[in-house]
This record gives C-alpha cells, sequence and structure tokens, in this order.
C-alpha cells in the first residue's frame, strides 16, 4: 500500500470540507439536530411514563410523521429542482434567458404540487395498508394544515435557492438539511409543553410548530384547530414574503460579485 | 454576410467597467455591433471577455458603464430584450438528462416560442441534429452538444447572437458548416453577431471588425484590413500576440 495515495485521498477531502460552509454544517449539524429531537422524544415518553395519561401514540406518530415527510418532501422538491439546473450546468441558461424569477419560482411550484399530491396519496396508502392509519378519517380540519405545510416547505425552498446562489453548489447539503434543522423546534412527534419556556416562546415564530400543534388538536379533540391555523397562515404569508426578499438579495449580490457564473464552475 | 449598414447599433456597450473588490476585470470598454456585423471579442485570457459576456447576459451586474440593445437599456427591459437574443457558451451546457429534441421544445417555450414543437423541429434539421434528436444530451460528445447549443440559440430566431467560443470543440469541417450556419441564419434575420474564439482563421473568415481586449480595455477595434495595415502585420495571430504581450500600451 502507497501512503502517499491514501494521504492524496485524505488531503482532498479534508480541503474540501475545510473550505465549505456547508460541508461543515452537515457534519456536525445533523448530528446536533438529532440530539435535540431524540432529547425531546425522550422527555415526552418520560412525561407520560410518570403521568400515566393515554395516548394514541401509533396514530400520533404516524400522523405526525406522514404530514412533516410532506412537508420535507415539498422543500426538498422545490430546492432539488432548481439544484438540477445546477448539477447539469444549465442554470446560466436559464439566468439568461427571458424568464422572470417569479415565473421560475412559480415553475418548481408547480412541480412541487405534482410531487406532493403523488407522494401524499403513496405516503397515506402505505400507512394505510401497513398500519391502518387512515389520514382522510382526520377529516377535512386537516386541509388547511395540509396547504400550510406545503407553502412553508416552498417558502423554505426558495430559501434554499438563495443559498446555493450565494454558496454555490457545495450548499446542496443545504436542501436536505433545512428541514430537518426545524424538525426538533416544531414540535412534530411531541407537544410543545416538552420545551423550557424560553423555547416555546422562540419556537412561537415556526409556522410548523402551529401546524403540528393543530394536527395533534385534531386528533385528539376533534375539533377545528382555529388559532393553530391561524397563527400559522400569518407566519407563513411573512416567511413567503422574507423568502423572496431573501432571494432577491442572494440573486443581486451573485449578480454583483458574480457568483452565478461560479454556479456552474464550482 | 452582408456588410455593416450605418444604421443605428444593434448593441452599443459604453464606458463599461466590472471590479471586484479592487480587481478591474473591465475597464471603460465601449464598442458597437450593428445590423449585419459580426464583431469578434478577442483577447487572452483574463482580458474580460467572459464577465464583457456575461454582463451582456445580465449575469453580472456592471459597476458602471451603460449596455443599450436596440436603443434600449438593457438594466430598465432585461426581459423584453432577452427575448430578442440569444447565446452560446461552452462553459453553459443544456440539460444532460434531456433529449436534444426535448431540450430545444423547452428552449423555445423559455423564449416565447408558441410552436415549440416545430421549432425544434426545423433547428434539429438546420444544424443535422435529427439523429441525435432522440438520444440524452449526457451521450453526446462534445463537438455534439457544442452544435447542440448553437442551435438552442436560435430557437427565438434573435437579432442579437453571443457566441463564445462556439467551435471550439469542433472538428475544422463541422466548425467551418457551423460557422456557415451561423451566417446563414443570422444573415435571414438582419441580426448581429458578438463573436469570441481563439481560432484566428476562423476570426477572419468571419468578423467584419475585431475588437481586442487586454487586461480589461479595449486595445484596438477596426476591420481585419485595417488591422493588419495598422500593425504592419499579414497574420491575426501576430497582431493578437503583440497586444497581448503589450497590454499597457494606449488604445489605437
Amino acid at each position: 500500500m502507497n501512503r502517499l495515495h491514501v494521504l492524496g485521498i485524505f488531503y482532498r477531502n479534508i480541503v474540501l470540507i475545510r473550505r465549505s460552509v456547508p460541508k461543515l454544517f452537515g457534519l456536525f449539524g445533523f448530528v446536533t439536530v438529532a440530539l435535540f429531537l431524540w432529547g425531546f422524544i425522550t422527555l415526552w415518553v418520560q412525561t407520560i411514563a410518570e403521568t400515566d395519561v393515554s395516548v394514541d401514540f401509533v396514530l400520533l406518530i404516524l400522523s405526525a410523521f406522514v404530514f412533516w415527510s410532506l412537508f420535507d418532501l415539498s422543500q426538498r422538491s422545490f430546492g432539488v429542482s432548481f439544484l438540477e439546473e445546477v448539477w447539469s450546468r444549465n442554470v446560466i441558461n436559464l439566468f439568461a434567458s427571458p424568464v422572470k424569477l417569479g415565473e421560475m419560482v412559480l415553475g418548481f411550484v408547480l412541480v412541487g404540487i405534482v410531487q406532493a399530491l403523488l407522494a401524499f396519496f403513496y405516503i397515506t396508502s402505505l400507512a394505510f395498508l401497513l398500519y391502518t392509519l387512515n389520514v382522510w378519517d382526520l377529516g377535512l380540519y386537516m386541509i388547511p394544515l395540509f396547504v400550510n405545510i406545503l407553502i412553508f416547505g416552498w417558502a423554505l425552498g426558495v430559501v434554499t435557492i438563495g443559498l446555493v446562489v450565494r454558496f454555490g453548489p457545495s450548499a446542496d447539503i443545504l436542501a436536505f438539511f433545512i428541514p430537518f434543522m426545524l424538525l426538533p423546534f416544531s414540535a412534530v412527534y411531541y407537544p410543545i409543553s416538552i420545551f423550557p419556556p424560553l423555547l416555546q416562546r422562540i419556537t412561537f415564530i415556526l409556522p410548523t410548530r402551529h401546524m403540528f400543534e393543530g394536527m395533534r388538536t385534531v386528533i385528539t379533540e376533534g375539533v377545528f384547530p382555529l388559532s393553530n391555523v391561524f397563527w400559522a397562515s400569518i407566519l407563513n404569508v411573512v416567511c413567503v414574503i422574507l423568502a423572496f426578499l431573501f432571494l432577491y438579495w442572494m440573486l443581486r449580490q451573485a449578480r454583483v460579485k458574480g457568483y452565478l457564473s461560479r454556479l456552474v464552475q464550482d | 454576410m452582408t456588410v455593416a449598414s450605418m444604421t443605428s447599433a444593434l448593441l452599443r456597450v459604453t464606458n463599461l467597467t466590472k471590479r471586484y473588490n479592487g480587481f478591474t476585470a473591465v475597464n471603460g470598454v465601449s464598442f458597437e455591433v450593428k445590423p449585419g456585423e459580426v464583431v469578434s471579442l478577442l483577447g487572452p485570457n483574463g482580458a474580460g471577455k467572459t464577465t464583457t459576456i456575461q454582463m451582456l447576459l445580465t449575469l453580472v451586474a456592471p459597476t458602471s458603464g451603460e449596455i443599450e440593445i436596440f436603443g434600449k437599456s438593457l438594466v430598465e427591459h432585461r426581459e423584453e430584450l432577452l427575448s430578442m437574443m440569444n447565446f452560446s457558451a461552452p462553459y453553459s451546457l443544456l440539460p444532460y438528462n434531456l433529449t436534444p429534441r426535448e431540450a430545444l421544445a423547452v428552449f423555445s417555450m423559455l423564449y416565447g416560442v408558441r410552436d415549440y414543437r416545430q421549432r425544434a423541429r426545423v433547428l434539429l434539421e438546420e444544424f443535422d441534429l435529427e439523429e441525435l434528436a432522440d438520444r440524452k444530451i449526457g451521450k453526446l460528445s462534445s463537438g455534439e452538444q457544442m452544435r447542440l447549443g448553437v442551435a438552442k440559440a436560435f430557437v427565438n430566431s434573435p437579432r442579437l447572437l453571443l457566441l463564445d467560443e462556439p467551435t471550439a470543440s469542433l472538428d475544422p469541417p463541422t466548425a467551418r458548416q457551423l460557422r456557415a450556419k451561423v451566417l446563414e441564419l443570422i444573415g435571414k434575420t438582419g441580426g448581429g453577431v458578438l463573436w469570441t474564439s481563439h481560432n484566428m482563421r476562423e476570426v477572419e473568415t468571419v468578423s467584419n471588425r475585431i475588437v481586442f481586449l487586454s487586461r480589461g480595455r479595449v486595445m484596438a477595434d477596426d476591420t481585419p484590413q485595417n488591422l493588419k495595415k495598422r500593425f504592419g502585420q499579414d497574420d491575426l495571430e501576430e497582431i493578437f500576440i503583440t497586444i497581448a504581450r503589450e497590454p499597457l500600451r494606449e488604445p489605437v
């Protein structure tokens, strides 16, 4: 075995990781977020065990999983649609064409709707076949939550595009990481009462927190979660506006600093 | 190609400058492309050709200066003007997972061509790509991809064409065919071409005028014949080398 060959491979990859903020983020970020997630899940399980409250775990966890998957997919399909143009080195053709940014985003939204619907029908059918979980039993109350989940996913998709425009193709890891980063703080698999008081206040700004709280209200109480839907919708509008402003700003910066041409060179 | 007319310029670049953190990539560049004209933008690596073309495509924002296309400001009429021009560059490939037929249809749509399937068919025929029409672009040779890239540049029958080294990966007969096709098609629209190449024979064949750039500045802007007289050289390549070696000389 040639030590230099091994060192060459090692050096090449270390240089790559050292120079890439998104790669460093992926290296430490996933494990940090997973630690938060499993910590909160454990806390919730412990609380339930101590209080002896009867909870339909299967329904809560699986419904949360189905809805989270939908959110994850809506964000990812959006980000990956753009990344596909970067990976195939077609992105310059798009930005040099008469296509407006809003038209490009709307095209990605349409792709996202098709993918989300297909995935939703697939995952709900699979959940029914495997666990007899019928998400449709939850009724029409879920529709506003469903729509809000999609919209927030797209807003984060717009942010992902902005980050890829700024940091280049190496930021592709963010397309997969951003939803995961929100997972522990969105109270997907446990109620927000598990969070410390300060975190409860901070996470109020996350639309996903209200969506999943609303989902649990529908499942456990069978009532329309008006407050949750209201806050999720308001925060979503703010997030969509901020996401577009962020993308416009990133694109402007990219044009000034020449990052766009770098998208096909990295 | 018709001789350049005296009508107003299709493209007018005035004092175009691009600075990045203290480095000046393009420094007060001015030139024009008139209807029926092929203007070659020449210069050594790092002269500012690609940055100039990227500013014309709105990929890079100028630090200062004006770009007017068809008499309108590119900043103020971006979408309108981009729909009337097009480009091909070796660093901008078409999606490898589409076929040439699909890619030409997609780009026809992006440039607002209603009959996009028909347009794709016509271009496949014009650029002799019919046999490759339903193969994945990723499986085409670099020369075939380049030919397809130039075909894509004609989806909207542009009146201004920016071609960045359009024949770089082509063998001489194919390059000759492609040059002839480009000149034929752009001649039909009465448009103009801004052409970059490192092939001096090609430049001499296609150009009505040559703009020499060096270190971001225009060092010469004239017809190939006049340039040869001024520099006392029979060969454009010698003029290129002279200008590239003496980048700080005053513009001619």
